[in-house]
C-alpha cells in the first residue's frame, strides 16, 4: 500500500537516535503501520513544540508527511504520556525492556495491530502497578504468540505425545517442551517443574485478568525468567540490552 | 558513490574522504570544503591544521570535574570564587557551556559523559558515576544538583544517581522542568505541564 502525501496515526515511541544538529530518527509502533522510521527535525531544541510528545514511552497522534526516503513527522499530540513510568526508575526500566524487545521482533512496515495492543496495555498495566515480574512473562508470551514463536508447551516437541506431570524439560532450539525420554537426546534444554510449567501455560493463554491471579514465589518467578531469557537470546542471537540495566537494579534491590 | 573515483589529485581525495567522516558531513560537503581549504590562504589552512592538532594533544580530562580542560585542574575546580560545597551534575561538557553561559551558578560540576540507556547497552558502569562517588565521600559536597537532559535517559540517570547520593546523607536537588522561555502553553506536553504545575512558586 502507498501511504498518502500526508497522514496520522498514533504510535509509541519505541526508539530514539540523533541525527543532526537538533534531529531524531524516531522508531515508532503504530497499529497499523506496524513499526515505521521518521525524522523528527528540531525536536532536540527546547523550543520545539513536538518534542515532549515524542518522548521515548510515550503514546501519541502522529502527523507524518511521506518523503523520499524518511518520512517527516509534521506534528504531534500526546494520547497517553505515561507519567508513572516516566518518574519510577524500575517501571521505566521495565517498560524499557518491552519496548526493546517490541523493536527486535517487529519487522520494518508489517501490520500487526494485537503487538500495538499488547504493548499498550502491558504499559498501562506497569503504570497502575501489579506483579512486574509476572506481567513481563505475559508480555514475553503473548508477543511471541504473535511473531510467530509461540514455543510448544501443550506436548512433546520430539515425540509428540502429551506431557505427564512431571520434571519435563523446555529446549530453546525446538521451540518448546521436551519429555523425559526424549530430552535424553536433546542436550540443551532446561529441566521445567510442573508448577513452571503450569504457570508459563497460563501465561502463554490466558488473558491478563487472569494470568495476573496467578500467584508465584521468588524462587519460581527467577526460574520462569531464566527459561524465557534463554529462549528469548536463542531466537534473537544475541542478549537484549536492557536486561543487564534490569539485573542490576534488582541486584541493588535485594 | 565512492571517493576513491574521483578523478582529482591523491591530497585532495584523502582531505575529502577525511572530511566525510565528520558528522553531518556528506560527500558533497567535503568536497566544496577540501576546494574551499584549497583555495584558502596559506595562513588560513595553517592555522585550522594547528588547531586541530592541539584540540587531541593539549586536552585532557579535569580529575576533579571531568570536563575537558587543559589545565589540570580546570579552571572552575581551581577558581576560588566557585563554591566547592555545590557539585552541579551534567552529561555533556557542552552542558557546561550553557550552564555557564547564564552566569547564575557559582559552584563547581561533575561530567557524567553520558546518560544511562539501557536500550542503548550504556549502563552506570559505562558513565563516570564512580569517580562522582569518589569525589562525595570527604564530606565537603552538601548539595548535588542534577542537571541530566529531561529525556527519558537523562530523567532514569537523575532517578539512579538520586537513590545513590541520598543515601549518603548529601542533599540532592534537580533542576525544576518546566515550560521554557517563549514558548506557547498550548504546544506543551503533558509531562511538561504536570511538572510546571507541581512546581509553581509564589510569585
Amino acid at each position: 500500500m502507498t501511504k498518502p502525501r500526508n497522514y496520522q496515526t498514533e504510535a509509541i515511541i519505541i526508539k530514539k537516535t540523533k541525527l543532526g544538529e537538533a534531529d531524531r530518527i524516531l522508531t515508532l509502533y503504530t497499529p497499523h503501520l506496524g513499526k515505521i522510521q521518521a525524522v523528527a527535525k528540531g525536536v532536540r531544541r527546547p523550543r520545539s513544540k513536538m518534542s515532549g510528545h515524542l518522548e521515548l514511552l510515550t503514546h501519541s497522534l502522529v502527523s507524518l508527511a511521506r518523503g523520499r526516503n524518511l518520512d517527516t513527522i509534521t506534528g504531534s499530540q500526546t494520547i497517553n504520556s505515561f507519567l508513572p513510568l516516566k518518574s519510577d526508575l524500575e517501571l521505566s526500566s521495565y517498560a524499557l525492556y518491552a519496548i526493546e524487545l517490541v523493536n527486535q521482533f517487529a519487522a520494518d512496515d508489517v501490520e500487526d495491530y494485537p503487538v500495538f495492543q499488547l504493548l499498550l496495555e502491558t504499559m498501562k498495566n506497569l503504570s497502575q502497578g501489579g506483579d512486574k515480574e509476572l506481567l513481563l512473562r505475559y508480555f514475553e508470551l503473548h508477543l511471541l504468540n504473535e511473531v510467530g514463536y509461540r514455543p510448544q508447551l501443550e506436548q512433546c516437541v520430539s515425540c509428540h505425545s502429551p506431557l505427564k506431570e512431571v520434571t519435563n524439560a523446555f529446549s530453546p532450539g525446538a521451540g518448546g517442551m521436551l519429555c523425559p525420554a526424549c530430552r535424553q537426546s536433546q542436550p540443551f534444554s532446561h529441566p521445567l517443574s510442573p508448577e513452571a510449567l503450569k504457570a508459563l501455560r497460563s501465561l502463554q493463554n490466558d488473558d491478563y485478568s487472569a494470568a495476573s491471579k496467578l500467584k508465584i514465589d521468588q524462587k519460581l518467578a527467577q526460574h520462569l525468567e531464566m527459561v524465557m531469557r534463554n529462549y528469548l537470546r536463542y531466537l534473537l542471537e544475541r542478549e537484549v540490552k536492557s536486561v543487564a540495566w534490569l539485573d542490576s537494579l534488582k541486584a541493588q534491590g535485594r | 558513490m565512492n571517493s576513491d573515483s574521483i578523478p582529482t589529485a591523491d591530497a585532495i581525495s584523502k582531505l575529502i574522504q577525511e572530511l566525510n567522516k565528520l558528522p553531518g558531513i556528506g560527500l558533497k560537503s567535503a568536497q566544496r570544503l577540501a576546494y574551499h581549504l584549497l583555495r584558502a590562504s596559506d595562513e588560513q589552512t595553517k592555522l585550522l591544521a594547528e588547531a586541530i592538532l592541539s584540540v587531541k594533544q593539549k586536552t585532557k580530562l579535569c580529575s576533579v570535574c571531568l570536563n575537558i580542560t587543559d589545565a589540570d585542574p580546570c579552571s572552575i575546580c581551581r577558581s576560588p570564587q566557585r563554591d566547592p560545597s555545590k557539585v552541579c551534575i551534567v552529561e555533556q561538557p557542552q552542558d557546561i557551556l550553557a550552564l555557564e553561559h547564564t552566569k547564575s551558578y557559582s559552584g563547581r560540576y561533575h561530567v557524567l559523559h553520558g546518560a544511562i540507556s539501557p536500550t542503548e547497552g550504556i549502563g552506570t558502569e559505562d558513565i563516570r558515576i564512580k569517580e562522582l562517588m569518589e569525589r562525595l565521600k570527604d564530606g565537603s559536597v552538601t548539595e548535588v544538583i542534577l542537571a541530566s537532559n529531561p529525556t527519558l535517559e537523562g530523567e532514569q540517570t537523575a532517578m539512579y544517581l538520586n537513590k545513590l547520593i541520598s543515601a549518603i546523607g548529601i542533599k540532592v536537588t534537580r533542576l525544576a522542568r518546566g515550560l521554557p522561555f517563549g514558548t506557547e502553553l498550548e504546544y506543551a506536553d503533558d509531562v511538561t505541564l504536570t511538572r510546571a504545575m507541581e512546581g509553581r512558586q509564589e510569585f
